[in-house]
């Protein structure tokens, strides 16, 4: 039971990484960003290339597709995303889907449809037992990185100059600009490193999520999910929303394999009815 | 009183629900469709029907959307639903009559409506995103893992449709399919036309646009959002119970995020809020679809995303048009996916003089309109 | 006199402010009641708590001696209590003739009937008609609300209001944004509402709360300051340091 319990925590800590870029972009500009999983997908497929093709380490590949991804998005950002901020919530929806298209139709193209795998090194393949848990050592890796990265992300949040104007910009924009903090620049970077993050998480995940080019559509329910429980006005929310989610995911999928996949939804829902403002966030707000 | 004054308010509110002559025109051409001669090749019949229960699917949206104001990525989970009962009665024998068959389907897919229209009502855009979202999934889940009823993966295989009445049964060309999809369209759209016109229309477009306000002015809200969105989940419903009887198949794509995602685009080409949207966009779609999948039959995605994506940077027509362009301009040029969204980039990032000069272009077909107007005084407006 | 709308020790708590801190209020039938208030005094919260809007944190409401505090909105108006914004409230889209005949129907029950034609019955065309015509909204009452001039925009938020027959009216700064020229019609509107309909008035302007009320309530800070007939009012030291600066004489 403990290692489903530790199978959980190593998910849900994926979800963390891939989502908390799609959550800050939320609570940031109140932008609904259904492509995230497509930066998430494009880091999967970069690290690919690099690991299984050019022969790059692991690690090296990893930390390139944080870097392109990045840049990816902050390039889309600047030029395309900027464009439909001001628009409601439903043209922003589609605007988003249809970038997911254009990227699901564009990867299947250059890499085929098939599901693919990333070369991990061999000193993470495979598992070990520790106090009778069994450690699937790639899943310990996962929660090793992502549990810096939440670490390093609450620390830039609350204790450099930008992560204090990145909190006053979320909090209210209106005001943050009026005190002359560049809130479009705060956005542009923070979408950037977001984006970043998710191509991160996408090359990480590939191992246990699986990696083919309608991953966007597929995960995609879960970041929103994620966003959506865990609120958008902080790191620890989306964090613990995470944790749930990816813990009653695979405990769902374990013990009722029949109902799986149903428990995250009726969780989800459950949870809206109950607070709808979602788990985490704030009472007031917007 | 004054009662010159009470009949021109008479007029008015008469004249807002009277047929318009372009009404008329429209359904002549869809209903004159039927006839054999009109179109010559009989395999149009197909993707005629398909217009047909895209346009009804397309319908039931705009009712919640366009006349409520409420955002949904998951009606595909009364369309689904419709669609699965209908062929389940077809399949086993429960009900053979096709037209009960539908409303019953169609009723089945109201009681879900009406069940999850409760966790609508409240909360943002988002919230409503992700519930209507979760639904459509839970649905298609529960298709996916009960394979002994719906058949799983593969499909309901082995449906067989009755005649209609007893009477017409569905011919090889679809023929009969289409009839019967057009009437039903037809019959559920007159329907539609009267409620947004009613009273109770009225009080919905009320809601869509101040809800507070129209709280505050007596209207029981979330009773109305009950209401529509019961309604609008047996018209989709229907839609999807006319594709299960004319394809005689239903399966796990039924409840698929594409077909939502689609339903979009359609209201998106054709405009919400007049319930024409819903067609106009099924025709559209259909016709794009059918299109693009000749050229590309593998990756048409591609292109009906970028459609999308330039019809929210630039409006319906200028938007459709640059699409077009750049989809003419790939193929002439035979460019990779990868440099037609560079072009799409650059274009982003010219965005505010692409904007500035299709706004003069605006004004320039602005003042040739009213040249052409003031030259003809018989096509001068009404007043209202 | 029996009071028609009164709040017993009401109170709403944000986080830790206390917006209304037990305010007790008791409204007469057909009274010209004005609530006054520095900005920020929670008069508009009041307002919010007595039409439903906001659910109090304490405290109790009572229209005409039903106990009101926790019925939905929609359900208050039913019993006549009605209110309009300090800011606009309208539906930009409908026009005046709509937007009166959908209150108007409403309060005769016909406004969730859906198999009827809007417009086919007479009664309540001729009511629009009426009430337009008191609102002086004759001349745009086809024009879409949202391209009307603010003074008409004004006009119809308080038509609205009264079309929906209320036996307590609440005004929150009926007069506000309103340019010069067009304040006339307001506050003559004001002075010509039906005596059997009672009116709770919020405003600044100091001039409207003199010549039309008949008993004001001071709010500051959440609380009752005090409360009597404006002459009264006016008189005391208290409102005046309050109001610090400001004149209170007509």
């Amino acid at each position: 039971m403990l290692t489903i319990l530790f199978d959980g925590v190593a998910y849900g800590m994926l979800l963390f990484v891939l989502a908390c870029g799609l959550s800050v972009t939320l609570g940031l500009m109140n932008f609904v960003n259904l492509a995230h999983g497509a930066f998430a997908m494009a880091g999967g497929y970069i690290t690919l290339v690099l690991v299984n093709r050019a022969g790059l380490p692991f690690f090296a590949g990893l930390a390139i597709a944080f870097l392109v991804t990045a840049l990816i998005g902050a390039l889309f950002e600047r030029t395309l995303y900027v464009h439909v901020y001001n628009k409601n919530h439903l043209d922003q929806v589609l605007f988003t889907i249809g970038l997911v298209f254009m990227s699901i139709a564009a990867v299947d193209y250059v890499m085929g449809s098939q599901q693919v795998f990333i070369r991990i090194p061999d000193a993470l393949q495979g598992r070990f037992e520790l106090f009778g848990i069994g450690i699937g050592r790639y899943r310990l890796l996962i929660i090793v990185v992502c549990g810096l990265l939440t670490v390093a992300l609450q620390l830039i949040l609350s204790g450099t100059r930008f992560g204090s104007r990145l909190r006053a910009s979320v909090d209210d924009a209106r005001v943050a600009r009026g005190l002359g903090i560049n809130v479009n620049g705060v956005f542009a970077l923070t979408f950037a490193f977001g984006s970043g993050l998710a191509g991160l998480g996408g090359a990480l995940g590939a191992e246990i999520l699986g990696l083919d080019p309608t991953f966007p559509l597929k995960y995609m329910v879960y970041f929103l999910i994620v966003v959506t429980v865990g609120g958008s006005s902080s790191i620890i929310g989306p964090f613990l929303a995470a944790l749930l989610i990816g813990i009653a995911d695979v405990a769902g999928k374990y013990y009722v394999p029949k109902f799986g996949a149903f428990v995250i939804y009726t969780i989800m829902i459950v949870l809206l009815i109950i607070r709808p403002q979602g788990l985490f966030a704030r009472a007031a707000g917007r | 009183m004054q009662p010159a004054a009470v009949e021109k308010v008479d007029r008015y509110l008469a004249g807002r629900a009277r047929w318009g002559a372009l009404e008329y025109v429209f359904w002549l051409l869809a209903l004159a469709s039927i006839w054999h001669g009109y179109f010559h090749l009989p395999e149009r019949y197909l993707i005629l029907t398909e217009i047909a229960w895209l346009g009804l699917f397309a319908l039931s949206l705009d009712l919640i959307l366009g006349y409520a104001g409420i955002i949904s990525l998951g009606h595909a989970a009364f369309f689904g639903l419709g669609s699965y009962v209908a062929a389940l009665l077809a399949k086993h024998g429960i009900i053979n009559e096709p037209v009960l068959a539908l409303v019953v389907a169609g009723l089945a897919a109201a009681v879900l409506g009406f069940a999850t229209s409760f966790l609508v009502l409240r909360g943002s855009d988002l919230a409503r995103l992700m519930v209507t979202l979760g639904i459509a999934l839970i649905m298609r889940e529960i298709a996916n893992q009960i394979p002994e009823v719906t058949g799983g993966a593969d499909g309901l295989q082995g449906v067989t449709i009755a005649p209609i009445l007893g009477t017409f049964a569905f011919d090889i060309f679809g023929h009969v399919a289409y009839t019967y999809c057009l009437i039903v369209l037809f019959v559920l759209f007159l329907l539609a036309r009267r409620i947004v016109h009613s009273p109770f229309g009225l009080s919905l477009r009320a809601v869509k646009g101040n809800p507070l306000r129209s709280s505050l002015v007596g209207i029981a809200v979330d009773r109305r959002l009950v209401a529509i969105y019961t309604v609008a989940a047996f018209y989709a419903g229907v839609a999807g119970a006319l594709l299960a009887q004319t394809t005689a198949f239903a399966s796990l794509d039924v409840f698929s995020f594409e077909r939502s995602a689609d339903l979009l685009l359609v209201l998106i080409i054709g405009g919400t809020g007049y319930l024409y949207g819903g067609l106009i966009g099924a025709v559209a779609f259909k016709l794009i679809q059918d299109s693009l999948a000749t050229f590309d039959p593998q990756y048409w995605q591609y292109w009906i995303g970028l459609l999308l994506v330039f019809l929210v940077l630039f409006g319906r027509i200028y938007g459709a048009i640059i699409a077009a362009l750049i989809f003419a301009v790939a193929r002439w040029l035979q460019l990779s996916f990868f440099e037609c969204a560079l072009i799409m980039l650059a274009i982003g990032l010219g965005y505010g003089h692409i904007q500035k000069g299709l706004k003069l272009l605006d004004g320039a077909i602005a003042r040739l309109v009213g040249h052409a107007r003031s030259a003809t005084p018989m096509l001068a407006h009404r007043k209202p | 006199m029996a009071a028609v709308l009164e709040t017993a020790a009401l109170e709403k708590h944000f986080g830790g402010i206390a917006a209304v801190n037990g305010v007790s209020l008791a409204v007469e039938k057909g009274a010209r009641h004005a609530l006054i208030g520095p900005n920020g005094a929670g008069k508009t919260t009041v307002i919010n708590l007595l039409t439903g809007v906001l659910r109090p944190s304490a405290g109790r409401i009572l229209l005409e001696g039903r106990d009101i505090t926790v019925l939905e909105p929609h359900k208050r108006v039913g019993l006549g209590l009605t209110r309009t914004f300090q800011i606009n409230q309208l539906f930009l889209d409908l026009t005046p003739v709509e937007t009166v005949g959908l209150a108007i129907s409403e309060r005769m029950g016909t406004g969730a009937q859906w198999w009827r034609l809007v417009g086919s019955r007479s009664p309540v065309t001729e009511e629009i008609v009426e009430i337009l015509g008191r609102f002086h909204l004759t001349d745009v009452m086809f024009e879409r609300t949202g391209n009307l001039p603010y003074g008409k925009q004004r006009l119809l938020e308080i038509a609205l209001a009264i079309a929906c027959r209320p036996q307590v009216l609440l005004l929150d700064e009926p007069a506000a944004g309103v340019p010069e020229a067009e304040r006339h019609d307001i506050l003559a509107t004001v002075a010509a509402l039906p005596a059997d309909v009672t009116v709770v008035l919020i405003e600044h302007d100091m001039d409207l709360v003199f010549s039309f009320a008949d008993r004001i309530s001071v709010l500051v800070n959440g609380t009752l300051l005090t409360e009597g007939a404006p002459d009264e009012v006016a008189r005391d030291p208290r409102v005046k340091a309050v109001y610090l600066g400001e004149s209170l004489n007509a």
